[in-house]
């Protein structure tokens, strides 16, 4: 069991102060294995803050990042499963699952997790997976209004990945499952 | 003779001494084993005798005393038992009245003393006034101390005190009060004294001193003087045990210590004119007496300090008292109203301004300390009264006014936590802001600190999770942190730190998000104080303070437009003057705003951060678009347009910059048909000039999606669309050729794969002009360069296309209307 949190776009100091307190407080060192951020982060603080509860940290860059050395994509392998990371600003139409899909072909992967839309996604597409985290501080958008904050955790065990995504509604944390099995190794 | 030589001898002396008193005991016991008033009376006397000794310091000379201490008590033993000895305690009394030497004697008339009261025979406070001016007779300030410490150690389990068994027949507790006052006086006296003596021995030298403090006259003045005062510090226990004996008179109630123990004690304080004295014994009066009685009797005991030597560390004093005080005031609730009965604040108050006034030449440290320690007082036990706050403040203002600026660290240090303070205590921050005198402090400590002072105030603000709801509040927010948003006078870019400075400004930006109130009137106004204040905050600052405040600008007209959408679902026609009212403000705020708004972000584009503004501007306009505001729309357009003519250089910078205007283009709806053209040209013209082949081949077939909005009321132009894909393929065709030129080989076939998957989306979404036959040309095209010889074999491109090919496999599998339009393509 490899337990993977996905989170983006929570645009600080821009748009939001920082992560939501019941965030912080759940979000501990030690129970991730691996942190992939779709980006807009903004600042460095924040990507120390994310090294700080996992050391193994995938991060693509969005728009407004300051660090120019994050990739505009990235592919990595966990377990069964070959996961693509990707902000998003650059597919076009934004949060298009269609096009998305494109990205998902073109990197070859199971799951590919993508923000920008700040608005929290997870369908299965084809024989994968495309997941939106959302935005982890409910930072504005001019795609989404009304923006909970949201991250998503996943738990991937062998040819079997459960995507809890948790959303701070009106203060309250809410947690949803969705439950994704590989049907064949095909893609791999 | 050097001071080792002088403790040598010191400790010689006091061998000796304990010699003579073990001698002598000898002897001693044997008398007392014979039952011997005699000879055990001449060798007490001949023991006690070796306390007459001035060789010894304090601390020596308290060993021996003890051993004599311990004589005694057995010689006491031998008194009570009058069986033993055949004497009565009356003509005892008379009879050690005979011992040839005066200090002999006064010990061994304290010990009959004891047992005299004991005894009942004689009324105790005859014979406590008795012993207590006898005393009077030594005057050598260690030996009188020590002679008193022995009288006041042996009566006190022997005072007439209320339920004691001394008490009645005429003698009452203030039998007790008087003799312990009296015999507090007189060591008080004595322990002065020392401080004379070693004025004449630093003055005169005078030979029959030097000794006793173990010290040699080669040694500067200034070390004798440290060290005699070091001595006489060994001592204040002594005449601090008096104070302790009173506090524990059970008889001593509010009234008495009011009327006769205060008033006694603090004249002695006061008369005395000793400084070490007079801290001593003032922090010992605080520290026995109950806090009850110190708020009862604020105004005599605060009457005292400004009485004091200027020397006096009376801050400490002070700041002891206001500490038991607020945890007296903390300990019950119902303590509180004799606080504020007593008008305890004022008092203190007053009596701070009174000690800083008389003690002139008090560092400002000192004087800020004292603050300190008021504000922790009236924070602690008068939460609620913000005007006490304000007051001291106010004070600490007045002793800084026409002062330069502070330097001293300490005191600096202490105007943080002056300041800090309050920031603790109450948890919503915006009380603090109310406070007029707080900026005014802070306008006194230097640039360095007041960033700091204005982070710990974001901080607080940040930790709070609370609004600050209102333009006035925010206005003073801005004067309290304006360290981090303008240059200071005397800022100098010598001390620049990069890192300090962006997290400054972050935390600024930071906190503008919590300038909130949810009424749009009022929240329009905390925007426009806050642009206001970050406008001066120079090409620096704006690149960390206007995003945020934009956002927070487009959350506003993002919350009208909301109320827009509500109130026409409005029902009730009851209150259309107020619906049109609220339109009205709505659409000229949204309008103002948004007009204001792209002034402030035609600052951004003087600084350097052309790609951040545009980014702006583009949201601007989407939020233009969601507002139906064509005009205004398009003008954010245009300025992003110019910028990124003007100022985006860098060709990776531009291929996101054309990347997210065209993902914006490609949302908006709100354009007639003449802008839309003009927007959508330039995009397709930029996305064609981009540096390198495939970043242009990408941005091109990205513009096709201008012409295809797959929702209802979206402009499907299919024409146009295949127009965009078709010069994407060329570019893609080109892109090889300069491969091939290049290299000697053509590059990955990933662009063709890439637009054949844009071709099957228009499939798919049933553009017209998107047909089976050029999708299945397109895939022979690939599979043909893909087996050319020339090609790099690349992984990810044959992956991309097999996973494409895959997913036309799959959209055949699918059935109905779907399955049969993939019918026809063969893979």
């Amino acid at each position: 069991m490899v337990l993977v949190l996905a989170i983006g776009d929570l645009h600080v100091p821009h748009r939001a102060p920082d992560l939501p307190a019941k965030f912080k407080s759940m979000l501990v060192p030690g129970k991730i294995q691996h942190i992939i951020c779709t980006g807009n982060l903004c600042i460095k603080e924040v990507h120390d803050y994310l090294k700080s509860l996992c050391p193994s940290l995938h991060i693509t860059r969005g728009e407004y990042d300051e660090d120019s050395r994050y990739p505009e994509t990235k592919t990595l392998t966990i377990g069964q499963f070959k996961l693509g990371l990707c902000h998003g600003h650059q597919v076009v139409p934004w949060g298009d699952l269609d096009s998305l899909a494109m990205l998902q072909r073109q990197l070859d992967v199971d799951i590919l997790v993508s923000g920008h839309t700040h608005q929290f996604k997870a369908y299965k597409h084809e024989a994968g997976v495309v997941i939106n985290p959302g935005s982890a501080t409910g930072a504005y958008s001019s795609i989404t209004y009304d923006v909970n904050p949201s991250f998503v955790l996943m738990d991937i065990d062998g040819l079997r990945v459960v995507v809890y995504v948790y959303e701070l509604i009106d203060g309250e944390v809410k947690v949803d499952k969705i439950d994704f099995k590989k049907t064949s190794t095909a893609t791999m | 003779m050097l001071l080792s030589d002088a403790m040598e001898d010191e400790e010689k002396w006091l061998a000796e001494g304990i010699a003579g008193i073990q001698h002598n005991a000898f002897y001693m016991h044997r008398a007392l084993d014979a039952n011997n008033l005699r000879e055990a009376l001449k060798y007490s006397a001949q023991l006690l005798s070796e306390l007459r000794t001035s060789r010894l310091s304090p601390h020596k000379y308290y060993e021996l005393y003890m051993r004599a201490f311990d004589e005694l008590r057995k010689l006491e033993m031998f008194f009570k038992e009058e069986e033993r000895h055949g004497c009565s305690v009356m003509d005892l009394y008379e009879l050690v009245q005979h011992a040839g030497n005066i200090l002999p004697r006064l010990y061994l008339l304290c010990t009959v003393g004891s047992v005299y009261i004991k005894s009942k025979e004689a009324p105790a406070k005859d014979v406590l006034k008795d012993l207590v001016e006898m005393c009077r007779a030594v005057q050598h300030p260690i030996r009188g101390l020590f002679l008193r410490s022995y009288l006041a150690q042996i009566s006190r389990d022997k005072l007439p005190d209320i339920g004691s068994d001394y008490e009645g027949d005429g003698d009452t507790v203030m039998d007790a009060v008087e003799f312990v006052l009296q015999n507090f006086s007189e060591m008080n006296k004595l322990w002065v004294r020392m401080e004379l003596q070693c004025l004449y021995y630093i003055h005169f030298g005078d030979p029959e001193l030097r000794p006793s403090f173990g010290l040699s006259g080669l040694q500067g003045p200034a070390r004798v003087r440290d060290k005699m005062e070091k001595e006489r510090n060994e001592l204040r226990d002594l005449v601090g045990k008096n104070l302790h004996v009173l506090s524990q008179i059970e008889g001593i109630d509010l009234d008495l210590y009011k009327e006769t123990v205060l008033p006694r004690v603090l004249e002695q304080v006061v008369n005395c004119k000793d400084e070490l004295a007079q801290y001593y014994l003032m922090d010992c009066l605080i520290q026995v007496f109950p806090d009850e009685y110190h708020l009862q009797t604020l105004e005599t005991l605060l009457g005292a300090c400004p009485q004091l030597q200027p020397t006096v560390d009376i801050k400490t004093v002070l700041s002891q008292l206001m500490e038991r005080l607020s945890s007296y005031a903390a300990s019950s609730p119902e303590v509180l109203p004799e606080f504020l009965q007593v008008e305890a604040f004022a008092k203190l108050s007053n009596a701070i301004g009174k000690v800083i006034e008389t003690q002139g030449d008090m560092p400002i440290v000192g004087s800020i300390t004292l603050y300190v320690s008021l504000l922790t007082f009236t924070l602690r036990v008068h939460p609620d009264r913000l005007d006490y706050v304000d007051q001291v403040l106010g004070l600490c203002v007045k002793k800084l006014a026409n002062k330069p600026k502070l330097e001293d660290s300490r005191a600096t240090k202490q105007v943080v936590a002056l300041l800090s303070a309050p920031l603790e205590k109450y948890s919503d921050i915006v009380t603090s802001l109310t406070l007029s005198n707080y900026p005014r402090v802070m306008d006194h400590l230097d640039n360095g600190t007041n960033k700091i002072m204005a982070m710990v105030i974001i901080q607080s603000i940040m930790m709070n999770h609370a609004y600050v709801s209102s333009a006035d509040k925010v206005e003073v927010l801005f004067e309290l942190i304006k360290g981090l948003i303008k240059d200071l006078e005397g800022d100098s870019d010598d001390e620049f730190d990069e890192e300090d400075f962006n997290e400054e400004q972050n935390s600024v930006s930071r906190v503008i998000h919590v300038l909130y109130n949810d009424d749009p009137e009022e929240m329009l106004k905390i925007i426009c104080t806050v642009r206001k204040h970050i406008m001066a905050g120079g090409p620096r600052r704006l690149p960390f303070t206007i995003p945020p405040l934009v956002f927070s600008a487009l959350k506003l007209i993002r919350r009208l437009q909301n109320q827009d959408g509500d109130a026409a679902g409005e029902d009730n026609p009851a209150t259309p003057r107020k619906i049109f009212q609220l339109l009205n403000q709505m659409i000229k705020c949204s309008s103002l705003g948004l007009e204001g708004w792209a002034e402030t972000i035609e600052a951004l584009s003087y600084v350097p951060s052309p790609e951040l503004a545009l980014r702006l501007y583009l949201q601007c306009a989407e939020a233009a678009n969601d507002c139906d505001l064509e005009p205004v729309a398009y003008e954010f357009f245009t300025q992003a347009f110019v910028l990124y003519e003007e100022e985006i250089a860098d060709s990776k910078a531009q291929v996101t910059a054309i990347h997210l205007i065209i993902g914006t283009l490609q949302r908006t709806n709100v354009f007639g048909v003449e802008n839309r053209d003009t927007l959508t040209h330039k995009a397709t013209g930029y996305s064609a000039k981009l540096l390198k082949k495939p970043d242009q081949c990408r941005a091109v077939y990205a513009c096709s999606h201008l012409f295809w909005v797959d929702d209802q009321d979206g402009i499907k132009d299919g024409e146009r669309v295949l127009l965009c894909l078709k010069r994407a393929l060329r570019i893609a065709n080109a892109a090889q050729q300069m491969a091939s030129v290049a290299r000697g080989s053509s590059g990955p076939v990933t662009l063709f794969v890439e637009i054949l998957n844009k071709y099957l989306y228009y499939f798919e979404k049933g553009n017209p002009q998107i047909t089976s036959a050029a999708i299945q040309g397109l895939i022979e095209l690939i599979k043909t360069e893909m087996q050319s010889d020339t090609v790099t074999p690349d992984q990810t491109s044959d992956a991309f296309f097999a996973c494409t090919l895959r997913y036309i496999q799959f959209q055949k599998q699918k059935g109905g209307a779907m399955g049969e339009k993939f019918d026809t393509i063969k893979v």
